[in-house]
This record gives C-alpha cells, structure tokens and sequence, in this order.
C-alpha cells in the first residue's frame, strides 16, 4: 500500500535542518493552533485513542513513552524530549514528531498522517495549558467491528410514528430520519412496489397476470402473500446465486492463458438448491469450505466444496505448478476473509497489516488450514468428483454387473478346450503362410535436396543434415533372392532424429507420399500396399496411388518402429546383376520436413506377402517356438485370436457392448472439482514478502489473536476454522452477510464498503439496524411472512424482513430537496432505485418477450454471441450455438469464459470471475445502449414481444395493445402522454414499412423466423419498432 | 438544425446541475470532474461523466500513446541488442554460473551459446546499432529512444504481458489504457477513449484480461476494434432498420426517457439519454474511423496498407486515424514472436524476418506519418515485447531450428515521441546479452514513466478497492529520468 505523504511534512523536512536542542518549530510553515478552546475529552481524547495508542498504552510503552497518562507526555521518553510544553506547542516533541519535523521519528509511523486540524487541535491543548481531566480514562479502542454484536433496543417512536413502522427495521430508518429532519416518502404505487419485490427475490418480473391479481387484492396479507409465492419459487435460488457465483469466482474455464473448459456447474446447482431449500448460512458456508471433512459426508457436501476450487488453473506451457498452486491458495485465504468477514486479509500477505490487527504470522496461520489440499494446479483439475443424479448409481452398478456377467462367460470359452484347439490349428495355418523377408544389399543413395545418407549396412539407412520441405530419395540396391514378391519398408527410431523419428518432422511423422521400386530400369507396379499402422486419413495405401500430395504417416505413434509392405501383381524375376532402384518421395507441400529419417528396405519370396499386416509382435510370436512364450506373450496371443475365432467373436462382441454401456453411463455422469484433504499433510511457511521462492519460518494452523477464540472442541483443520468462521462470537460473519444483503437491495450497504470492515471502512450509517438484522440472522425473533419463527441463520428470514418493511415499501421518487441532501439514499428516506445487474436485463428481456426457458440447472449454454468474439490462443474450443430452449435459458446459466466472457454481459459490469468479487460497480456507457438497440439476442426479444402483444391483443385497438405492451414490460400502466408517444411511433412506422416491405419482412423475421399466419409484415415491424423502444426504456431496466 | 444537438453530453450536464444542485451548479459538478485524479473514496462512485478530459497533474509532454506491442516477444539479440561476443562462442557450452539456480520455459540441461546469424550496422546521426532485419526503422533511428536494458520478473508469456500491461502478473488489475483514460477521460465524443487493436492471427496470450477494466468502471475497458463483423461490437442497426427508422425510435425512446425522469426525478436517467446519443453518433463515426480504403494512395503505399485484410499494417493507420479523432491510447498487438526454434514457423531464420517483414514498414511509416503532421511530438509510441530471449540456443527435442527461450533478466524495447529523448540508446547488458550491466528499467519504472510523459504522478494515480488504494505501478516504479527529453 502506497504511503501518502502529507505536503507539509515534504516541505518542512526540506526546509529545516534540525539542531539537537529543539527550537520553536518555523511559526509560518506549521499547522497553526486551532483559534477554538479545546475540550479534551470531545477533541484531544479521539486523537490519542485512534492514533497513539496501540503503540503506547499501558502494555507497549514503544520509545519508552506512554499516551495515556499526561506524566509521560511532560517528562518524555526514550528521546529525554518532553512531548509536551505547557503553553509551548511549537517547542513540543510531540507537535514535532506528528508534523513531521523529525525525520528519524515521524508519528504515527503507518496509516495516514494526522491531519492539519487535528495538529491544530493538538496544538491549542497545549498552548490552552494541557489540561488533562482526572476522570477520563484513556484506553485504546477496539474497532466497533472487531467487538461481537448485541441486540441493540428498537428506537423509541411516538405511536403516530408507530403506524409507518412494519418491522424493526423501520423504528431505526425512522428514528435517523427525524434526526435529519426528513419524513419517509409514500408507498409505492402496487404495480410498482410488486415488480421491485419480485426483481429482487427472483430476478424477474411478475407475470401481468400477478399483477393484475395483486392491484385487486386489497386484502391486508396481499403484498406477504406476494412475498411467500416469491421466496417460494425455485427462480428464488437462481437470482440469489448468482451474486453469490461473483463472491465464488465460479466460471466454466481454468483461466490463464489457455483458460481451457472445466466443469464445475454441479457446484452452481449445488449454490442454487442449497438457497431454494433455505440451507441455514452456518451450514452453507461450513459445507463450502469443508464440507469434505463433516462426519460422512454425503455427495452434496463434497460437490459444495467447489466453492474454493473455482481458483484459476494454469496450463501455460513451462509454467511451475507449484508457483500456481500457492496462489490458488492465497486466492483461497483471501476470498475467505474478504467474503465471510469483510477484511482485506491480503494485506497482511506481505507484512502486517497497516491498519487492522492482522500480522502477517496470522496470515499465514490461516493459510496452514487451506494449504494442505491434493489439488496441484493440474490440467486434469484433480481431485474430481462424479456427481450422480437420483437413480443413477443404481442403474450404473446394475450395468457394471451385467458387464462382469459378459466378461466371465467369455473367460469361460477361452479356457475350453474347444477355443484352445481353434487356436493352435490357427496358428499352424498362419505361421506356414509368414513371409521371410532378406535385407537388400545397397551400393549408391542419394536425395534430391540435399540429404545425405550414413549406410547402417544390413540394407539400413540414417538421414543427415537439415531436412528440406520436400524430398526425394533414390536408393540402388541389390537382392540375393529371386523372385521377388514383396518389398518392405521398416522405418526404425534413432536418437539424433526429432522426437527419436523415425521421420524427421518435428514430432517424428513422414508422410511418404509415393513408393515406386523398378528393376534394371523397368518400373515394377505395385498392386498391394499394407502396414503395421496408418494415421487416419494417411493410409499407406496412398503411397501407390500416383498423387504426390497424399501419402501414408503415423502420427501420433511417434518414435516406434512401424512397417509397410508393397507387393506387384506378378513376382519379379531378377538375375544375380540386376539391380533394384527403389524411390521414396516426400512431395507433400502443407507439411513440410515430413521425410524418412531412419529405415530399412527388404524383398522376399514367400508366397504370401500379403500376410505381413499381421501386428509385428504377433508375428513375433508366431515365430517363436510356443515352448519358449511367456505368459505375457500367451496372453497377448489369446486376446488377438479371440477377435477372430468363430467360438468366442459373439462373446466378444457381448463383453465389449456390455462395457461400452456402463462405461458410457459412467462417462456422461458430470463431474466436479472437489477439496480433499492431502495425506500426509503439507506444511506451511511463512513467505518472506509474499514471495513464493522465498520461504521464512513454519507455521502451524490458527486464527488471528485479534479476534474470537477458535471454538472448543474442534480440531485444528479446514472443518475447524470453518465452524470458527461461523461461530456467533465471530463480530464479523453476520454483519457483513446481512450488509450485503442490504446492498443488493438498497444499492449501498448500511457499512458503504462492504468489502471491508476494517478501521478504514465507511461508519455504518445505521449502526443499531445492522448490529439489530445481524442478531436477528443468527437468533431469529420476529415471525415470517408464513406466520413461523425462521431457524438460525436463514437467509430468507433477512430476505423477508427486508421486502416487508416499510422502508422497502417506499417509492423511489427524488425530489430536488431530498437530492440535495441525500444524493445516494443513504438515510432512506425513498423506496430503491437501481440499475438492474447484467444477467437480470437479459432475463427480464427474454421473460418479457416470453421466450425465457423454465429450465433449472444442468451444464452452461452458449446463446448467441458474435461470431469472433471467442478467439483461442491454443485449443480449437468453438462456441456452439444451440438451436433449442438453452438459447433462452437465465443469464447464471451462460457459459463463462474468463477470457472471454459473454459480450453483452461484461458490457453492464458483469466480471471476468477470475477473482471473487464483492462489489460491482454500475456504469452507465453508450456500449450498453447499443447493446440492447442491436445485439441480435434483444433485436429477437423485440420481435417476440411484438408477436406476443399482437397474439395476446387479436381483436384489441392500438390503444389496448400498447397498453398491454407496456405493462408487460414495466408492469404498469402508461400514462397518457406516453400512450400517445408510442402511438405516434407506431402509426409512423406502420406507413413507413407499408413502403418497403421488404425491409418490414427482414426487420419483422432476421431472428425468429416466419411470421404466424395472418400477421402481416408491416404490422410485425412496426411492433418489433415499438418492442425494441420499450425494451430499451431506463425504467426498464432499473428498478425503481 | 438537428432536434437532439440541445442534447449535446456537456449541455446535459449543466443541465443535471442545474437542476439538481440548485443554487451550487457549477461547483459541485465541477469538484466531481477534477476528482479522477484524486484517490476514491467510493468504489462504485461516477462522476457525471467519466469520459470528460481532465487536466492532468502537471504538463503533459504527451497527450496520447500508441503502445506497439509484439506479442510473443522479439529477440533482443537479434534485433537490437548486437553481441559480437556471443557470435565468437557461437555453439559452446552456456557456463554453469549463468544457468545454476535459474528457472527456464524449455531449456533442459546445459544449453549452446548462439551468436545472432544477423548483421548490424550503425543507422542515423548517433549511430543506433540496428538488425538487417529492420532496414525501415534504421532511417528513422534518430527519432527513437531505444531502451537495451529492460526487465521483468515474469518468463511466462500471459503473466509477463499481464505484468507489463497491469503492473501485475496475476489476472485482476486495470491495464494502462483503462488508467490512463480513468485518470485523463478522452478527447473524443463519438469514439471510444482506449481502443485495441490485434493481429497476427491470434489474441495475445494475456487475452482480453489485457485490457479489461477490472475493478475500474467498465467505462474504461479498451473497446477492441475488430476487422470482421462489426467493427465494435453491435454498432450496426438490425438487418431491415434504416438509419431513419432508428433515429425516430431514438427520438421516441428519449420523450419517454425523459417522460420518466420528470415522475421519478432520478439524474441517472438523463446520462442514459446521453449514453444513447453518444451510442448513436458512434454508428456513424466508427464505420467512418474503419474505413481506410479513402486514404490517399501514398499513405496507402507509405504503409503497406491492404484494406479489407487484417494486418499489423492496417491497424497501424487506423491507429493514427483514432489518434487525431482524440482517442487517448490506442493498443496494438501482433501475434507470433515466441521464437523457440521447433520449427521454421517459429525460428529465427523463417519465422522472425517475416514477422520484421510485417512490422517493419509500416511501424517505421506510422513514425513518419505523425512526425508529417506535427503529431509525433505530443504522441508517445512504444514497441516492444513482453520479455526477453536466451543467448543460448533452445534446441528443444533436439531440434534443429535455431530459436531462444524466454528471458526476463533483459530485453529491449523502444520509445518515441512526446516526452522522450530522440536519437539515442539507454543501458546496457553484458558481452553475453544475459544481465544488465547500466541503467536498468524494470517493467513497473517503465509504467511511471510512460505515466510521466503524460502528465501524470505514477503514485498518485490511484482507485480504491476493497479497502486499499490501488495504482499501475502496484507499491513500485521510478521514473527514468535518463530517456525524458
């Protein structure tokens, strides 16, 4: 962190050159005293407290001094200076080393520097004579955050204030409201206040149905009837987590630089069901950090352990996996404090913390409980977990049994004497039919570009020098044996060839795109062509086939010996003189460099030539006495001749469906990445700057001294500083879930920085009403809208109470007045209103047009984005559109890429999820207008709302139709004025279009497609016109 | 007169304030502007308009940077960096003390020297030892500053050019463009203040986390400008909507915008309605920035431009054309010098002269073409890579291709322009080219410079972000003194 400098201490120390007596310090440059008469216990006590203390009070006396009594102030410390002169405050130490006078000892040492008034302060107590009152006891205060929450007492009202109040909450707004002088504005209109309300408990609006429904029922339970149906609804869980999944850092990639697909949305199903079915926020979070480790823990609790495996992976070519995995760790400390207890933990990664009570020792105590997990930084993402569905570990034993079934009859048949005699009868037929192959004995090569050969003797040659991007050898040979019926080709691996070849590629192909042989000048053609292997599409019968772009090669069986024969329809007869010229060409031009590096060349006679595409160890071991096989070789035997035996291939074929099921079922269940506990554990040091390289002493697991005991009982691992995280001693854990909470609200905390409680956070505005909702999360005492008590720590008990105060209630209006003296609602004396998150504008949009799917959970999707957004560095990943309801599904669903996340999202402040997010900022730019004017996904929604309005309205006026239009939009009413603008938009554009159909066909189906029957393109253009203003309306996409 | 001009952002803003600070207007509003540069004390706080130019700490030398980046990193020895040293022990054994203790991308066991298979001669009045491989940017040598004594902490492409670019090599932190524009808004209405621009063939390894905005309003991303498609993404209407359809939708859109703002009285609806006037203008002037077919044939030519393709060249113009529409920074990047030396296509006899081939031309035309027209001197360019590269051969599998790993103990990289001292080269590394020997400049000392040249206290540039004042040059960086003019 920066130090800020203070241009009066770089301006006095320059000036002055400090003589060992002290002198009056320069009258013109210093602070001056303040003209005011101070109060010590209201001016001077603060000061002291907040700024002297820790360093000396009564247990540190740092330089031998103490600030709590004023003895040591007039007498001096370490320094033989008195801090204070009565009457002289210029000639104090104490003015001397709080301006910065002296530049061996400037106070306070870290934080930001007194400010001038409080010098002046400072200076006027002692020139009004110091007076130090014998009642007040100085002490060190312990931050308000860092002290466990009491029930505060609700505010007294007068009982015409009672009447405004629905709950506990509104005694306090109220209660600040009158010491500002300001009344609470009226509630919301119906339709308003239901649209906001539902908003905010599920991410959409209500249907105009509910709407409707609701503006009728005047009965006194409506709005907690509407209340219930929301926090009831399954869409509940999917709004909730989502800002959740900023906190989790939950993406579908690893991050970094291949940032490659993961799959951790079990994780985010798992988010979503847990909030839907209400699991207690102890237990939710106690299963996120370390749910591996609770007695038996089910599937669930493991799959909830993701939470802290959303850290990035990286997979860049020459990177340290150690290096990556202790910053995944890091990532893990500091996530965990920032999201459960609001503290900017990782400051103290690199030393103590400057302003809260955190030491680097405790950072890296608290790093001991998260540092000794199995997962690595590996590409594989390991430790993963398969995540079953109801049902299906059952089905997938079942399966696995079947196969075992299958794999034992097949054992049967092949120790029955019947299979043992098929194979030895075989294996007399085979073995007669193998072909003796005779080395040729060469006397001149050469190459066309430039390659140079060694002769190996025994027909073998090793290519030299650079290897050009073509090439073609010529090879002249002679043979003892006649005739000749085949000729082999083996390509042997050698170490000086990349990769150890046998080509010369980079990785070891060739791509041998012609094989020709002539005898005595006259070309031999070749009928037959077979080989050990082939690479797909590279099938060795290419090297005969007269093209010399396509050939035969290996890949990816680099750096083995691999075989090809070529046999001619009729044997060649040769005299003893004769001589063979064989020419192997590498002609391909895409894939250059792809020539023989090391190989041999052999003819033979045998009779059955063809016969030799038989694997090489199984002709191995057909030649070898069967006597001398080893079981190894028996074994291998057996399982080629299987394949091939009349009595056992139905088996086969049965055993292989059979695993091909399970192993299929298996497969297609997801998998996750989970927490596990390393055996035997790792061990943590402290890390000298930060720095991974740089290891200082061990630590052993705990918590900072600073804050609550680590609870009895439990034992010193992840499981235990999770229940210590969650403990209600802990001061932190409640008041910053509920703060947030209130922020999604409100659009600020009632703690403004909700990422840090720390000394250097924004004063709550209301602390009673924050420490009052944090004691009623962890002991509930106010009943929910269905008439019940809620359990400790319900999140829909905070949720509740929230919706149904009167402060919620309240419209969102701003008068000039209020604006100016409540420009950001803080005191809450108007109902909300804020810009909607990216994902709730994409689900608003979709649900308005009616397209949105119901679906809950399951894998990411790909809706529509522009093609080229998705650029990859490595992998050939592609964005696949899909053409059915997961085009339309919620914006949690969308896949996350952190490199390149959804377009349309990132332009309205979503993030990049690399690293948990505690705040997001909202920002209003021209990209976000042309993203809801153009981007195909909104201009589908226009069109859709514009059918839908037409559908819903056959028989309707314009009138009526916009009406509709418009609420279901806004879920209000337009106002008159309104009605007519739109109007004026419609019948202008429906003349217009009537004059150029063609564009009113385009403008009316670019994205959906046909127009239902009847409807006529005009018609559908001027409404998608119309759809597309409304979906771009500031109401729209703010709630108010 | 066109109905909307009255709408005009900084006519709406007095607006704003008038009406809503009353008897303050003015005084509010414009504390709100001059307080970029001032630390936040709120994170997610706007200013009226965060675009608006600001004045900058102190004068500025340069009001505008165009920042070349060769993505990949290009040899330093082979380039800028002559070693005859190194070329005597051509082919020797790389000494123990050099590589003991040292962490390495590829290189395994103990490494061959590798003199440059270049040539270098002096260019320009001073002289500046320059590559056969640069034959353009050798005759506008006298107008650069080139820096031989660059270093990082990062040997990992994505990191290394995170770190460059953010000041840190972990994903997370605001690039310089998005400082830059953060701290002195943009000179242009119509056009996005920090643009990118790629080619190559690929994205940089660091990807958009490049120029993202991370914990700066998104406001302050860089807008990349693509060659397909649209050139920013969605600025063309939908298929069948004529620009009259759109304006008059636009027109109704604003009545019942402001219909609303006169119920609810919220000022953030009024900078919606700007946001979509200034929306509207960029339909119009960014196909208009894209279009580079209408250049004069000699710029053309100066270039090497090929319209329709993407090319380094391309982006090259269309960099000086947003440059003098007054956007702030304009970030370049091209793809494919990682010169390991697996194959021709990433050594250093095929694959390096091409990509000097790509970039040498019109980098040096770009220099030619500000200094034409009196640009130059208030424009800061930067062309450089991420990291450095071995004197040793990397020789990975064996290969046979010549080709050097990653090296962040130095590299090159030069500057020109605004601010910066022409004509002229700063530190020094050993007869090897492996450590600095004079005047080293850590990636973080880079950043506080190019800060400087633009007016701007490297330390005092900050954003607060969960409980902590953040800056580019993270608690590091000193200006360097030795390449200001």
């Amino acid at each position: 962190m920066r130090a800020r400098s203070s241009s009066l201490f770089i301006v006095l120390s320059a000036l002055l050159i400090l003589p060992s007596q002290l002198p009056a310090a320069d009258p013109v440059t210093l602070t001056a005293a303040a003209a005011e008469t101070v109060d010590f216990k209201k001016h001077i006590q603060p000061i002291l407290e907040s700024r002297c203390l820790e360093c000396h009070d009564t247990k540190k006396h740092k330089g031998g001094i103490r600030l709590d009594r004023l003895d040591d102030l007039l007498v001096g410390g370490d320094s033989g200076k008195p801090g204070v002169i009565r009457g002289k405050s210029a000639e104090s130490y104490l003015i001397h080393v709080v301006a910065g006078l002296d530049p061996d000892a400037t106070m306070p040492p870290k934080g930001e520097r007194l400010t001038a008034q409080q010098i002046g302060l400072l200076r006027a107590w002692i020139d009004q004579g110091a007076v130090w009152p014998a009642d007040v006891s100085v002490q060190q205060k312990i931050h308000w955050a860092y002290v466990k929450p009491q029930r505060p007492a609700e505010p007294k009202l007068s009982s015409s204030e009672r009447r405004w109040v629905k709950n506990p909450i509104d005694s306090f707004v109220l209660a600040r409201l009158k010491q500002e002088k300001l009344k609470p504005s009226p509630e919301a209109d119906r339709a308003q206040l239901l649209r906001r309300v539902s908003l905010d408990l599920i991410g959409l609006p209500s249907s105009l149905d509910e709407v409707e429904a609701f503006e009728k029922d005047r009965g006194p339970d409506a709005y907690a009837k509407a209340v219930r149906r929301l926090l009831e609804s399954p869409r509940y869980g999917e709004r909730w987590a989502r800002p959740w999944l900023d906190l989790a850092r939950y993406a579908d990639t690893q991050g970094y630089e291949k940032d490659n697909r993961r799959s951790m949305w079990p994780y985010r199903d798992w988010v979503i069901g847990a909030l839907n079915r209400d699991l207690p926020f102890d237990r939710f979070s106690v299963e996120q950090i370390a749910g591996d480790l609770l007695p038996d823990a089910t599937q669930d609790q493991k799959v909830a352990t993701g939470f802290h495996r959303n850290t990035m992976t990286n997979t860049e070519g020459g990177t340290d996996n150690e290096e990556f995995r202790y910053e995944a760790v890091v990532d893990r400390v500091n996530t965990t404090y920032a999201v459960w207890m609001g503290t900017t933990f990782s400051c103290a990664q690199c030393h103590n913390h400057k302003y809260d009570p955190f030491t680097m020792t405790d950072y890296y105590r608290t790093m001991a409980f998260l540092n000794s997990t199995e997962d690595a930084d590996k590409d594989d993402e390991k430790p993963t977990l398969k995540v079953f569905a109801a049902g299906q570990e059952q089905t997938l034993a079942d399966l696995r049994s079947k196969q075992s079934a299958a794999d034992k009859a097949l054992a049967t048949a092949l120790k029955s004497d019947e299979f043992l005699r098929d194979l030895a009868e075989w294996e007399k037929r085979t073995t007669a039919t193998l072909a003796k192959w005779e080395p040729v004995e060469i006397i001149r090569s050469a190459s066309d570009n430039g390659t140079t050969f060694t002769n190996l003797g025994d027909g073998e040659l090793l290519a030299k020098g650079n290897a050009p991007d073509t090439d073609g050898y010529t090879i002249r040979a002679k043979a003892a044996l006649k005739p000749i019926t085949g000729f082999r080709l083996e390509a042997l691996p050698d170490d000086s060839l990349p990769g150890k070849g046998p080509g010369r590629s980079v990785q070891g192909n060739i791509i041998l795109t012609e094989f020709q042989v002539a005898v005595d000048g006259n070309p031999v053609v070749l009928t037959h062509a077979s080989a050990d292997y082939s690479q797909p599409t590279y099938p060795v019968t290419n090297a005969i086939d007269g093209k010399d772009q396509t050939g035969w090669a290996w890949g990816p069986e680099f750096g083995k010996r691999h075989v090809a024969v070529f046999a001619p329809a009729t044997p060649v007869e040769l005299d003893g003189r004769s001589e063979i010229t064989f020419r192997l060409e590498h002609q391909n031009k895409e894939w250059t460099r792809h020539s023989l590096g090391r190989f041999r060349l052999s003819v033979t006679s045998s009779a059955t030539v063809t016969n030799t595409a038989l694997s090489l160890d199984i002709q191995k071991i057909l030649t070898s006495a069967p006597a001398g096989r080893d079981t190894k070789q028996a074994a291998r035997l057996t399982e080629f001749y299987r394949d091939l035996s009349s009595i056992t291939q139905p088996l086969v074929a049965n055993a292989v469906k059979a695993k091909k099921a399970a192993d299929d079922f298996f497969n297609a269940v997801p998998i996750t990445s989970v927490m596990a506990e390393l055996k035997p554990p790792r061990k943590t040091n402290r890390h000298i700057r930060g720095s991974f390289l740089n290891k200082g002493e061990e630590v052993v697991p705990g918590t900072p001294s600073s804050l609550h005991a680590f609870p009895a009982g439990q034992a010193a691992n992840r499981l235990g500083f999770a229940e210590w995280i969650v403990s209600t001693n802990n001061p932190l854990t409640a008041r910053v879930t509920v703060n947030r909470i209130w922020e999604s609200y409100f659009g600020r905390g009632i703690v403004e920085t909700t990422e840090d409680f720390g000394t250097m956070s924004e004063k709550p505005t209301h602390p009673g009403l924050l420490d009052w909702l944090a004691m009623e999360f962890m002991h509930p005492t106010i009943p929910g809208p269905d008439g019940r008590l809620a359990q400790s720590w319900s999140l829909k008990h905070i949720h509740a109470l929230i919706v149904s105060s009167a402060t919620y209630r309240q419209n969102s209006k701003v008068t000039p007045a209020l604006f100016e003296k409540d420009q950001f609602n803080r005191l809450f004396a108007r109902g909300p209103r804020i810009r909607l998150e990216a994902e709730a504008i994409r689900d608003q949009a979709l649900a308005v047009a009616g397209l949105l799917s119901p679906k809950l959970g399951g894998p990411s999707v790909m809706p529509p984005q522009p093609e080229g957004v998705w650029q990859m560095v490595y992998s050939g990943d592609k964005w696949e559109t899909p053409t059915n309801e997961n085009k339309h599904r919620r914006g949690i669903y969308t896949f996350w890429r952190r490199t390149s996340p959804y377009p349309s999202m990132v332009t309205f402040d979503a993030p990049s999820r690399e690293f948990c997010v505690l705040r997001r900022v909202r920002s209003n730019t021209p990209l976000q207008a042309l993203t809801l004017l153009n981007d195909p996904v909104y201009i589908e929604a226009a069109q859709a709302l514009g059918r839908r309005v037409l559908a819903e309205k056959p028989k309707a006026s314009d009138r009526e139709r916009i009406e509709h239009a418009f609420r279901l939009a806004v879920s209000r009413k337009p106002t008159r004025e309104e009605a007519s603008r739109i109007n004026a938009l419609l019948q202008s554009k429906r003349v217009e279009f009537a004059a150029d159909l063609k564009s009113a066909e385009t403008f009316a189906t670019s994205r959906l497609g046909k127009l239902p029957d009847g409807l006529a393109p005009t018609e559908a253009a001027a409404w998608t016109v119309v759809a597309n203003v409304l979906l771009n309306l500031d109401e729209l996409i703010t709630k108010g | 007169m066109n109905a909307f001009q009255h709408l005009h952002l900084d006519n709406l803003q007095a607006v704003t304030r008038r009406h809503f600070f009353g008897r303050l207007a003015g005084g509010i509003g414009a504390a709100a502007l001059a307080s970029m540069l001032e630390p936040h004390a709120l994170a997610g706080s706007m200013p009226p308009d965060p675009m608006a130019p600001r004045p900058p700490h102190f004068p500025a030398k340069a009001k505008r940077v165009i920042y070349l980046h060769m993505a990949g990193s290009p040899s330093q020895l082979d380039l800028f960096d002559n070693k005859p040293r190194l070329a005597e022990l051509n082919g020797q054994d790389c000494p123990d003390s050099l590589i003991k203790k040292e962490r390495f991308a590829f290189i395994k066991g103990v490494p061959k020297m590798l003199g440059s298979p270049y040539k270098f001669a002096p260019a320009g009045k001073s002289g500046l030892m320059l590559s056969e491989l640069l034959p353009n940017l050798a005759s506008v040598a006298d107008d650069i500053c080139l820096v031989r004594s660059m270093w990082t902490d990062q040997f990992n492409h994505a990191p290394a050019q995170l770190f460059l670019h953010t000041g840190s090599p972990r994903l997370g932190r605001p690039g310089m463009g998005s400082w830059l524009t953060y701290g002195l808004g943009s000179e242009s209405q119509n056009l996005p203040g920090f643009v990118v621009l790629t080619s190559g063939g690929k994205t940089p390894d660091g990807g958009a986390s490049l120029w993202g905005s991370a914990f700066l309003p998104t406001v302050y991303q860089g807008v990349q400008c693509r060659s397909q498609g649209d050139p920013v993404l969605y600025v063309s209407n939908p298929e069948g909507m004529s620009s009259r359809v759109r304006r008059e939708s636009l027109d109704a859109l604003r009545d019942l915008n402001e219909m609303h703002l006169k119920q609810v009285g919220d000022p953030e609806t009024l900078t919606r309605i700007s946001q979509y006037e200034l929306a509207y203008r960029m339909q119009t002037s960014v196909p208009e920035l894209m279009d580079i077919s209408k250049e004069p044939a000699a710029v053309k030519e100066l270039y090497g431009i090929e319209p329709g393709k993407v090319s380094f060249a391309n982006n090259c113009l269309l960099a000086r054309r947003l440059l003098e529409r007054g956007t702030r920074f304009v970030q370049l990047y091209h793809w494919g010098w990682d010169s390991h030396g697996t194959s021709p296509g990433d050594d250093l006899m095929t694959s390096l002269p091409q990509r000097c081939k790509e970039t040498d031309k019109p980098t040096t035309a770009l220099l030619k073409d500000l200094k034409q027209r009196g640009l130059l001197e208030d424009t800061l360019v930067i062309w450089g890579g991420e990291f450095g590269r071995t004197p040793m051969n990397e020789e990975r599998n064996g290969s046979k291709f010549l080709g050097r790993d990653h090296h962040p103990h130095c590299f090159s990289l030069w500057m020109a322009g605004g601010g910066i001292k022409s004509g002229t080269s700063y530190g020094e590394t050993d007869e090897l080219g492996y450590h600095i020997v004079k005047d080293k400049v850590h990636v973080h000392d880079l950043q506080a410079t190019i800060l400087h040249c633009l007016g701007i206290n490297h330390e005092k540039l900050t954003y607060r972000f969960q409980g902590r004042d953040y800056r580019l040059t993270d608690v590091h960086g000193e200006v360097v003194k030795g390449l200001l003019a």
